[in-house]
């Protein structure tokens, strides 16, 4: 039972989740909930990306790919017409399977196309398996090198979206359809279902949390902690570098690309600025300032910057912002602002200078156990 | 443990703080740096004099920053002008208008999110704008489920193909456009041209135009090329196009290909007519392409030449006023683009008057019965099947002289 | 395809090639230096285009050219202080977000500066429709200017590197810091000098490449994109491979164009990007060993 302090946090926050939702609702703000929802489909993305860059260490410039080619996936399989082809025996098949559904969109023309869920499970494979075959050859790049090659994938997903007619090219893809997850439950964007899209969202937002702590203080987090301080040492002690780099690549992949597809059923359509290096940059920032291995630092920030982006709060510097937090941060505090300072491992740790050093003696080791700073 | 909780306490109040900000900020950002004589655009409080009555909230959404910057920045300046001059003529039926204008900065995400929040919080009669065909896609069905007016300023079919009941376009068709420079070629006796279009949603649109109706007027597309949008030499395109002896070239592009293709292909001589597309619409594209600009022939709304104009044209005297008005008070030269945003707010007016009513049903019913409505862009004619009202009449031909726009004329 | 056709596509990606080179150079000044990867090189190009063309309106072309590479200079030079110095003991990645964040400010900067509008400067030497013929194919003249320019600034380049002293002293901070040090080098300001550097010759290159690509606040970022690829390419840390490199990217972009659609032009680079990174990251003209030890 002593594992389950552990979890506090997230019993925590789904209590904060439940009163915010009743005070807005209470208020008849509930309209707020829109961006509230949005910035937690970013926020797994920042989840993940925390996860690799924080505890694997390494840094990752094209994260946004992955969000797009969950999205793209998603919206590419939901919306293609395959009535053309409705008798052919290959859509036969998939319609006896119940993969394929007739639908009517708000045109009133007939669709025939994937159902959510298949087109969901196929965003996740063809994510992993991408993650997987770019991560191979990548991960074994140093420092600087992985996060050129990153940047590089971003720019090629950037590339192909913006150049493939089927989706959309510069338009993007949109009119997909909401995402029944069991009857009676389904990301939707309208406003009828908005509460019920709020909660969505966070649960799996919470999910993806309690997934993650999991992960940070299981056998896999402490060889990942191992790796991360110093990968020589670990890789002398047994521990398959290599390997572990790759899961936690792939695994934050899948978890940028699950926010793809559930925030592209919720908004509707999605468009090649999803992919851009932009993007990317954003959420390294989020990452950056809510301290790289700080999940719940990182979740915070994600959704207050994002939330306030989403609102146009920062007019016309909205990018300027997102590139003067990374400076700010990487000059003064390169663990983000809310590290705390027992358990955490500073990215950069190694190269501090004294007055940093002084306060990691007091910082417990990352073998034992303990506090989650997740 | 304790310092650790007063960090997190901290950051949750700065957090709260910021949020509390966020939310009560709903006046936009470029206008609120606006100077003093500006029209207001925060709310009004709701009690108000007998005599007034109540403002009429209109949303606008334009790609202010980023990528469709050209777009987004003309069209929020127009429309910051156009109705402060409304207001200052009295509102609409008395009605004043309020504007809020949010920046997208050309993501369609972004469009979504600000597309809600005016429609729900701000509860907008009309939203103006986006400026871009792939954020009016994916804002479409929510404007028509929000009830909510949406008027265009992006230019693809698609936005009133298929027709939803709230969603209006104000830009040119660009099949008209391609028909048009189809026409002046046809006269000229050209068969063969090649194509140049950027990679992006304006030049896949219209390369896709192109292609389509190429036949009916019995000219080939040889050779069809895409680039992308942000290519700073264009010269291996062009000699492509240069190896297939192609009589015209038709670029359809945005800046700052336009005066790229204009120059390279004087450059390696491929010394053909050059067509461009209704994105042609600033004398900075043409001043950018020097004298390689001259002789270049395009589709047109009238704003550019509108000096000569014959007195009696309809759109002469509208043209001549708002093009004084923006560039006397933003001192920069007015372009097509800015236009869009007027004529959406012309449309948005001239329904309200007609309506005698802000109810956004009746509103959006009295738009589609909107007959001879002058604009910038052209002369509009709505109806139940039409939410663009313009035809292929709205262009006119211009080319290039000496460096300045001039109506085109048969040799 | 016929001669001129060839000489054509050749003229072609021989001009963009210089201008990557250019880049590449300015990030290899830079990397051999500090080892930091730059990325806000290519603001440096529009900088100094944007301020040029502000200029131009007072002083005459010459005049506005040498003051936008002096100021542009001035300001690589005090980004290094002001946001790379103070950052002691650094890991790279951290000084390389810098400069993306860096990067980002810039253009931002640049847009509510001047606007989103193109600008651009006049031809060097005759207008936008002069052209020469060279072996049947016909370019701009300006192309003229661009490659020599290019041209001048690697030789320039050589020249202080090899024959100056302050150039050796650079080389010596940039093969081992701690024993240049040892030297007596003042290797934080040849951290400076290096940016500074970089700085100059990219407005300088921005500038002559105005006429022919036209300005824009947002161009700094593919080109930076770019020029990176070429300056890995060739190997980081060796400026005369990135020339090679540059122009051999120009040339395969240019054949690229002749034999597929021009769409995939963009993908060129970023393919080469990938395949040197995941095969050869230190870069054709490395030597492995070398390399090795640089990696690391």
């Amino acid at each position: 039972m002593m594992r389950l302090r552990r979890y506090w946090p997230v019993a925590a926050g789904a209590l904060a989740l439940i009163a915010l939702q009743a005070a807005l609702s209470l208020t008849g703000a509930t309209y707020y909930m829109t961006q509230i929802t949005m910035s937690a489909y970013y926020a797994l993305v920042v989840i993940g990306l925390c996860l690799l860059m924080g505890y694997a260490g390494q840094a990752s410039l094209g994260h946004a790919g992955f969000f797009a080619i969950g999205g793209y996936t998603v919206a590419y399989m939901t919306t293609v017409n395959l009535l053309a082809y409705r008798d052919t025996g290959l859509v036969r098949a998939l319609h006896s399977l119940g993969l394929v559904v007739q639908w009517r969109n708000l045109y009133g023309a007939e669709v025939l196309s994937f159902s959510p869920w298949p087109a969901f499970i196929a965003a996740l494979v063809l994510t992993g398996l991408i993650a997987f075959l770019i991560g191979m050859p990548v991960i074994r790049l140093k420092g600087h090198y992985l996060a050129m090659a990153t940047l590089g994938f971003g720019l090629i997903v950037y590339r192909v979206v913006l150049g493939t007619r089927s989706l959309g090219q510069a338009d993007g893809l949109s009119n997909v359809p909401p995402f029944p997850l069991i009857p009676g439950l389904e990301v939707n964007g309208r406003a009828p279902f908005r509460i019920q899209n709020y909660y969505i969202a966070w649960v799996m937002v919470l999910v993806a949390m309690v997934l993650a702590i999991n992960l940070v203080n299981s056998r896999v987090g402490r060889a990942l902690r191992s790796i991360h301080q110093s990968e020589e040492a670990a890789h002398s002690l047994g521990v398959n570098t290599y390997r572990y780099k790759l899961a936690v690549f792939v695994l934050s992949a899948l978890f940028a690309a699950v926010g793809g597809a559930l925030m592209t059923h919720y908004n509707g359509s999605i468009g090649p600025s999803e992919a851009t290096v932009m993007k990317s940059v954003r959420y390294v920032a989020i990452v950056a300032i809510g301290g790289m291995a700080n999940l719940w630092g990182a979740l915070l920030m994600a959704i207050l910057l994002n939330f306030l982006s989403l609102r146009g709060v920062f007019g016309t510097f909205d990018d300027a912002v997102f590139g003067a937090i990374l400076i700010l941060i990487m000059l003064f505090a390169p663990q983000g602002l809310l590290a705390w300072k027992k358990g955490t491992f500073y990215f950069f740790a190694r190269r501090l200078p004294d007055k940093a050093r002084e306060s990691e003696k007091s910082r417990m080791s990352p073998f034992s156990r303990g506090r989650p700073h997740g | 443990m304790e310092m650790r909780f007063v960090r997190i306490l901290g950051v949750f109040v700065v957090g709260l703080a910021l949020i509390g900000s966020g939310c009560k900020r709903s006046a936009p950002t470029p206008a609120e740096k606006a100077p003093a004589e500006k029209a207001p655009t925060t709310q009004l409080p709701a009690a108000k004099p007998q005599a007034e009555a109540a403002p009429i909230k209109v949303g606008a959404i334009f790609a202010i920053t980023g990528p469709a910057s050209f777009l987004g920045a003309p069209e929020q300046k127009t429309a910051e002008m156009f109705v402060e001059q409304i207001n200052q003529a009295g509102g609409v039926n008395g009605h004043k208008i309020t504007l809020l204008i949010k920046d997208s900065g050309a993501k369609p995400e972004t469009a979504i999110s600000l597309a809600k929040q005016l429609i729900d919080e701000e509860k907008v009669l009309a939203i103006i704008g986006p400026s871009t065909s792939g954020e009016s896609m994916a804002i479409k069905d929510i404007c028509q489920e929000g009830k909510t007016i949406l008027l265009s300023c992006a230019a693809a079919e698609t936005i009133v193909d298929p027709i939803a009941g709230y969603v209006f376009k104000t830009p040119q068709k660009d099949s008209d456009a391609a028909r048009r420079i189809y026409e002046t070629m046809k006269e000229k006796g050209i068969t063969k041209v090649g194509v140049v279009s950027s990679s992006d949603g304006f030049g896949v649109a219209g390369a896709k135009q192109l292609a389509g109706l190429a036949p009916e007027y019995g000219i080939t597309v040889a050779i069809s090329e895409t680039y992308d949008k942000a290519e700073t030499d264009l010269t291996g395109v062009l000699t492509k196009l240069k190896g297939q002896d192609v009589q015209a070239v038709i670029n359809w592009s945005i800046v700052p290909a336009q005066s790229l293709v204009a120059k390279n292909m004087k450059q390696i001589g491929l010394n053909v007519p050059l067509f461009q597309s209704h994105g042609f619409g600033n004398i900075k594209y043409v001043q950018a392409g020097g004298e390689a600009a001259n002789g270049t022939i395009f589709p047109c709304g009238r704003l550019l030449i509108a000096e000569v104009l014959p007195g009696t044209h309809p759109q002469k005297q509208l043209l001549l006023k708002y093009k004084q008005d923006y560039e006397s008070r933003y001192k920069e030269d007015a372009s097509t683009f800015g236009g869009h945003a007027y004529d959406a707010l012309l449309v948005l007016a001239e329904a309200v008057k007609k309506a005698g009513s802000v109810e956004s049903e009746k509103v959006r019913a009295a738009i589609e019965t909107l007959q001879g409505v002058v604009g910038t862009g052209g002369v509009f004619n709505f109806s139940e099947k039409d939410h663009n009202g313009l035809t292929k009449d709205a262009f006119e031909m211009l080319t290039v002289e000496n460096g300045k726009f001039a109506l085109y004329t048969k040799k | 395809m016929n001669f001129p056709l060839i000489v054509q596509y050749g003229l072609s990606g021989i001009t963009v090639g210089s201008i990557y080179a250019i880049v590449a150079v300015g990030f290899n000044i830079i990397y051999s230096t500090t080892g930091i990867i730059n990325f806000a090189q290519g603001e440096f190009l529009i900088i100094g285009a944007m301020m040029a063309i502000s200029l131009y309106q007072v002083v005459p072309l010459w005049l506005a050219i040498a003051l936008a590479v002096i100021v542009t200079t001035i300001l690589g030079g005090l980004m290094e202080v002001v946001f790379i110095r103070p950052v002691r003991n650094a890991s790279v990645l951290r000084l390389i977000v810098i400069t993306i964040g860096l990067s980002i400010l810039i253009r931002e900067a640049m847009l509510h500066i001047w606007d989103e509008q193109p600008r651009y400067l006049p031809y060097f030497t005759g207008t936008e429709s002069s052209t020469i013929a060279v072996f049947g194919a016909y370019i701009s003249l300006q192309v003229l200017w661009v490659l020599g320019v290019s041209a001048v600034i690697v030789a320039g380049l050589t020249v202080f590197f090899r024959f100056t002293l302050l150039g050796r002293a650079m080389r010596a901070c940039a093969d081992d810091r701690m024993a240049a040090c040892l030297c007596g080098i003042n290797d934080r300001w040849m951290v400076t000098l290096s940016f500074m550097l970089s700085a100059g010759i990219g407005a300088l290159a921005g500038c002559v490449i105005s006429p022919v690509t036209l300005t824009q606040y947002d161009m700094g970022a593919p080109l930076a994109i770019k020029g990176f690829t070429v300056a890995i390419l060739g190997g980081l840390g060796n400026s005369m491979a990135a020339v090679v490199a540059g122009l051999l990217l120009g040339l395969l972009e240019a054949f690229v164009v002749s034999q597929f659609a021009a769409a995939y032009k963009e993908a060129v680079a970023i393919v080469v990007l990938l395949l040197v990174l995941v095969f050869r990251p230190t870069g054709l003209f490395v030597r492995r060993e070398i390399g090795a030890l640089r990696a690391a």
